[in-house]
């Protein structure tokens, strides 16, 4: 009885079995399986997405790393530079200053040298003109009294003493 | 669960408390073995009853009142053509006949002896509509979850069916079929639900034993027989008619014996389900039905720890088993549309081909 099998359960059963595999695929398995597809593909696209990403970024640092560095160096470059510069630059104006003071030296000593000798040349002019103009006095008055000559020549040489 | 069980329990027994009656009329021990042996209380032929297809619907019996939904019944003559009417038409226990034909021991048979073709909706049938109409239900409101829930993560009752779908597909179709796999995983989720659904339906009180019915695993395994033997390729036909890493002159006995594997395959199949699941339900009738053998309540605690155990046992079986079914199909199938370079070459007498390959040279 258990093991004999009746044939209308098994046309019933092929005939509601068929329907229900073509329901189910049409309606069930097709949708569902289209779906987990559909999604298990937009997870993997997003983890290679993701990946990419991360290689990007990785890319992106590195750039922002070395282009860091290079400014760096650029920076050092031109510290350095400008400080080359500034000493190079103090330097000259040292040396300029140098060179100016020296020369303003020169044209001071100069200047006093020819104050020194012009003033020489007046002292020697009004030496000389004094003792024309003494020895004039002298020799116009022509002075009997000795003293009174003697007065006369500290009285002369006092003035330029003035001078 | 366990209201479940309880359930199925007062259930199981309803029918056979209504027999102890006449029973405790007979007080002596002589009297009840009498009774016993004069069939009040035959455990056999009530799990046969029970395991077995009916044309009604016997929910319980209290008393002499029997709870039954009469099913109905389609015969066909050759000579009368098709008559449709209700099993009550056959009266209490099917004892009369109606329209020139009656049921012996559930078997449609005419009066006059002709030939009678009967489709009845059996209880079988019956709980199989039940079941499609389930699983329509269920897979299609799965399906619509992810119209709703697109791009979203699963929800309710499409998050419970979805790992055993992807589990279908990864699994078994995948692993066992290959590349193509696509082509026949409708079929296989359709049996897989198929028979787990049913298997779980099995185990209700009062309900049917589908998949313990000989006639339900026989068209399974025919139907995986057909796709196999349609979508074979000549590797599979090679392989059976002629075996390559077998000697020569071993060859033409392998033939018969390929032969044999292509049918005893699907046999298996058919056996193996039927076989687990009739047993299942054998077993928990039979330790329920250990109370009236003995004919005592001291009994029952034992029948219940073993009838929930066995309980318990069967709703793991009835994964197990649509699991076992799918995946073998699943590989039967692989083995047929498998593209295979001659991969068991040389596993067995390698000689026997490289001989021939020296002659040819």
């Amino acid at each position: 009885m258990l093991t004999n099998p009746s044939f209308g359960l098994l046309f019933w059963q092929l005939t509601i079995f068929v329907i229900l595999l073509i329901i189910l695929r049409a309606f069930a398995w097709k949708p569902i399986l289209a779906s987990l597809r559909e999604r298990e593909e937009s997870i993997e696209g997003a983890l290679r997405q993701a990946d990419q990403a991360k290689l990007e970024m990785q890319a992106l640092k590195a750039g922002n790393e070395k282009l860091i560095a290079e400014a760096r160096q650029e920076r050092d470059r031109m510290l350095k530079e400008a400080s080359e510069m500034s000493n190079q630059l103090i330097e000259t104006a040292k040396q300029k200053a140098t060179d100016e003071g020296a020369r303003m030296i020169m044209q001071a000593r100069e200047a006093i040298q020819n104050e020194k000798m012009a003033a020489l040349a007046e002292v020697k002019n009004t030496a000389a003109q004094l003792s024309i103009d003494i020895a004039e006095r002298i020799l116009r008055r022509e002075l009997s009294d000795s003293g009174a000559q003697k007065q006369l020549v500290t009285d002369y040489l006092q003035e330029v003493k003035l001078n | 669960m366990k209201r479940l069980l309880l359930f199925f329990f007062c259930i199981l027994t309803l029918p056979v408390f209504a027999q102890e009656h006449p029973t405790e009329v007979s007080t002596t021990a002589d009297t009840q073995v009498e009774a016993t042996e004069e069939g009040k209380f035959n455990a056999g032929e009530m799990i046969l009853h029970h395991v077995g297809d009916s044309h009604e619907w016997h929910f319980a019996s209290i008393g002499e009142s029997h709870i039954t939904l009469p099913l109905p019944i389609i015969a066909y003559q050759p000579g009368k053509g098709l008559s449709v009417f209700s099993s009550s038409r056959f009266g209490h226990e099917f004892k009369d006949s109606y329209n020139g034909l009656k049921l012996e021991h559930e078997h449609l048979v005419a009066e006059d002896g002709s030939t009678v073709y009967d489709f009845s909706i059996t209880k079988n049938v019956a709980s199989m509509l039940i079941s499609v109409a389930l699983m329509i239900l269920v897979f299609t409101s799965v399906a619509s979850g992810y119209k709703k829930n697109h791009g979203r993560a699963p929800r309710g009752i499409q998050s419970f069916f979805e790992p055993i779908i992807i589990f279908v597909r990864d699994e078994v179709a995948k692993k066992a079929i290959g590349p193509k796999y696509a082509k026949y995983l409708p079929y296989l989720l359709t049996i897989f639900f198929f028979i787990w659904f049913n298997n779980l339906l099995g185990l209700l009180p009062g309900a049917a034993n589908l998949t313990g019915n000989i006639a339900v695993t026989f068209l399974f395994a025919f139907i995986t027989l057909l796709i196999t033997t349609f979508s074979s390729n000549k590797y599979y036909w090679s392989h059976i008619f002629w075996t390559p890493g077998v000697p020569l002159w071993l060859r033409p006995i392998m033939i018969p014996v390929e032969l044999i594997g292509v049918i005893s395959k699907p046999f298996s199949l058919m056996v193996r389900l039927f076989a687990n699941i009739t047993a299942g339900h054998i077993i928990i009738l039979s330790f329920i039905s250990l109370i009236f053998i003995f004919n005592t309540v001291a009994i029952s605690p034992l029948s219940l720890a073993f009838g929930l155990f066995i309980s318990c046992l069967e709703l793991l079986v009835a994964a197990l088993q649509a699991y076992i079914f799918t995946l073998l199909t699943a590989m039967y199938i692989g083995g047929a549309v498998e593209e295979h370079d001659d991969h068991d070459y040389g596993i067995g007498g390698d000689d026997a081909d490289a001989p021939a390959h020296v002659h040819a040279h």
